[in-house]
């Protein structure tokens, strides 16, 4: 009976391969303790690099000349800055969405996808949090965001969703650091009783802080694992309002909208998972993590893509309507200049990577097909990033007078610094698979130690596959 | 033979195992031990006779906390030390209070819940006796341990050992402090 419902998923399990609890220990934990990597991730890290420097350069750039060297303007004050900030805070979101609301519904699934997520996460809120700093034009000053006591004797004004967002981004950027650091502790003491190597072992020794999987760690540890996953949770969401809420409460025609919370994170954890998917795709192919990253996981991945994208493209319906149905004349000329206005080329291909491609994701052929689902991943994330160019310029660059019209054309150090950002999300993220489990290995124990027990023919046959002697590490 | 026990050490190779022995132990009178596991095994912790609800307790503690400091502070800031008429809003304006205080409740909680875990573990932690246990660098991989300590009244260095030995245990050893 069962099998009627679920048969347009992949069969396996979870695990596949039929793992034991020291091949999966083995098999996550030798990418971080072994010297031998894929060419490919030399080859990624190197161009990274080149991203980084990028970003160094514009970064330096930008603080000798000031923010005229970008294409902001009046009308158009935000521009790519803050584009950017909205596309790269998103991107994390579907991390702790991943690490922390699929735990709380008890997803077995995320197991092998949430320390990826959770790195993916801090990187992006990283990157996210340059570009406001940045944009203030004298980011040395930038501790003035800060209620910190200083010569102006001023202080922020918290009734501004500016100043909102400055807690909300820092809030969750310390919280999902906690948070993956927690998850860490049992892997770091995994890797640091595997070390054969003395720096190594010291390590991931003053790492894991004397970790010693004790009954009554655990017990706690379990509360605190839970607490910061039930914390995370309305902390995601509100981030994400409040990020909205820096456009929606202002009076600008397109941006003075109820609707903007919800669809921004609906978008968000939409851009999240094409993101997840875009990463992990690769790395699982060149680490070969197919046992623990299956085709089932993917595949619902690309469902979760798919509705997260039903939900903004009814937010994009929604906006419409309402400009119509409002019969205010300034939202239905922001409306109409969407579609037929100097930026409606991008408009109509936000329509398409957003709206149109995905719906591929309905037949289960394109969702395991990988090689297509990449494809779709990158251009959800070509699409997000249009979503914000569209929010951010056309509500901008005309709204009440006329007179006041402008364009919005980003230079060659908009687009540097916006690149330099990818380069250095991609080196943190290649980093982070050479240095740190990119699987939480516990957690794989732990998933296979549960699958095992409602299958308990698998559970004999991973006993007896046991080796019963391990000596090579016994002194 | 004067280096005094933490205690004697059992090893074993399934949680299943670890839990029988870890209830069959309680059930001979057993107080002191502790268990090791390569991940949490539910209702472990029961079967060696261990409760603690302090975490939750911190990390509410600590949220109220920080809801407290987080409206005082916009309390502060707005009404006593630089009020600013913006559009004739009262300087109370508490519901664009509320974003921040949430924040900060959700700050301070979840450093609560990280420095509680922590502190209440007793982590960091440099040293500890069972790291001398024979394969126990096994506790983080794929074995599971029980250790019976020298501080329990029943504990006797040949009983202990026989009781251990007779709980389907691969490995009985014991343990310097």
């Amino acid at each position: 009976m069962q099998q009627e419902i679920v048969r347009t998923e992949p069969a396996g399990r979870l695990i596949e391969g039929g793992h034991t609890y020291e091949s999966i220990t083995h098999k996550i934990g030798s990418v971080v303790l072994s010297y031998k990597h894929p060419r490919a991730w030399y080859i990624v890290t190197a161009i990274a690099a080149v991203g980084v420097f990028t970003l160094i350069t514009s970064i330096a750039w930008l603080l000798l000349r000031g923010v005229g060297i970008w294409g902001i303007n009046q009308p158009v004050g935000w521009g790519f800055a803050i584009i950017n900030f909205v596309w790269w805070i998103g991107i994390g979101h579907a991390g702790t969405l991943i690490s922390a609301i699929l735990l709380l519904l008890r997803q077995q699934w995320r197991t092998s996808i949430n320390r990826f997520a959770e790195a993916m996460t801090i990187f992006a809120v990283m990157c996210a949090g340059m570009f406001p700093l940045l944009h203030v034009g004298r980011p040395w000053v930038a501790y003035w965001l800060l209620p910190i006591p200083n010569w102006t004797s001023a202080w922020p004004q918290f009734r501004s969703p500016l100043i909102w967002d400055v807690f909300a981004v820092t809030t969750y950027f310390t919280v999902s650091l906690l948070f993956w650091f927690t998850g860490l502790i049992p892997d770091f003491a995994t890797l640091r009783d595997r070390a054969k190597k003395r720096i190594a072992q010291v390590i991931f020794g003053v790492l894991a802080m004397g970790w010693r999987n004790s009954a009554k760690h655990w017990h706690r540890y379990d509360a605190a694992y839970l607490l910061l996953a039930g914390l995370s949770t309305p902390l995601v969401v509100s981030v994400h309002s409040i990020v909205s809420l820096d456009f929606a409460v202002s009076l600008i025609p397109g941006w003075h909208t109820t609707i903007f919370p919800p669809y921004f994170v609906a978008g968000a954890i939409y851009s999240g998972f094409a993101m997840v998917l875009t990463l992990v795709i690769p790395i699982r192919a060149w680490y070969k993590m197919q046992d623990f990253l299956t085709m089932k996981h993917l595949d619902w991945m690309a469902k979760i893509m798919l509705a997260t994208g039903l939900i903004v493209f009814y937010g994009y319906i929604m906006e419409m309507f309402t400009a119509f149905y409002s019969a205010n004349q300034y939202e239905q000329y922001l409306a109409a200049n969407r579609f037929f206005g100097p930026y409606a080329p991008y408009f109509w291909a936000l329509l398409i990577c957003n709206g149109l491609i995905p719906q591929v994701l309905w037949s289960p052929k394109v969702r395991q097909n990988v090689a297509l689902l990449f494809i779709i991943a990158l251009i959800v994330n070509v699409g997000m990033w249009l979503e914000r160019f569209v929010i951010v310029v056309t509500s901008l660059h005309r709204d009440f007078l006329p007179s006041s019209w402008g364009m919005y054309y980003p230079t060659v150090w908009d687009w540097g610094l916006y690149l330099g950002t990818i380069g250095f999300f991609t080196f943190m993220m290649f980093l982070f698979v050479r240095f740190v489990p990119m699987i939480s290995i516990f957690e794989m124990r732990d998933l296979l130690h549960q699958t095992d027990r409602h299958h308990p023919a698998a559970a004999t046959t991973t006993a007896a596959a046991t080796p019963v002697a391990h000596t090579e590490v016994t002194p | 033979m004067s280096v005094p026990l933490h205690g004697i050490i059992a090893e074993y190779e399934s949680a299943e195992e670890l839990l029988h022995a870890a209830r069959r132990a309680r059930e001979a009178g057993y107080t002191q031990m502790d268990a090791y596991s390569p991940f949490p095994v539910h209702g472990l912790s029961e079967a060696i006779g261990f409760e603690d609800h302090k975490v939750p307790w911190v990390v509410f503690i600590s949220g109220v906390i920080g809801a407290i400091a987080g409206f005082s502070l916009q309390y502060y800031v707005s009404v006593i030390d630089y009020p600013l008429n913006v559009g004739g809003r009262p300087f109370l304006s508490w519901p664009s209070f509320i974003p921040v205080t949430f924040e900060t409740t959700v700050l301070f909680a979840a450093f609560g819940a990280f420095i509680g875990m922590l502190a209440l573990n007793g982590l960091p932690q440099p040293y500890h006796p069972v790291f001398n246990a024979p394969r126990f660098e096994r506790a983080s991989q794929d074995r599971f341990f029980l250790c019976i300590e020298a501080s329990d009244p029943l504990f006797d260095r040949v009983k202990t050992r026989q009781f251990l030995e007779n709980t389907g245990a691969r490995l009985v050893s014991e343990v310097e402090e």
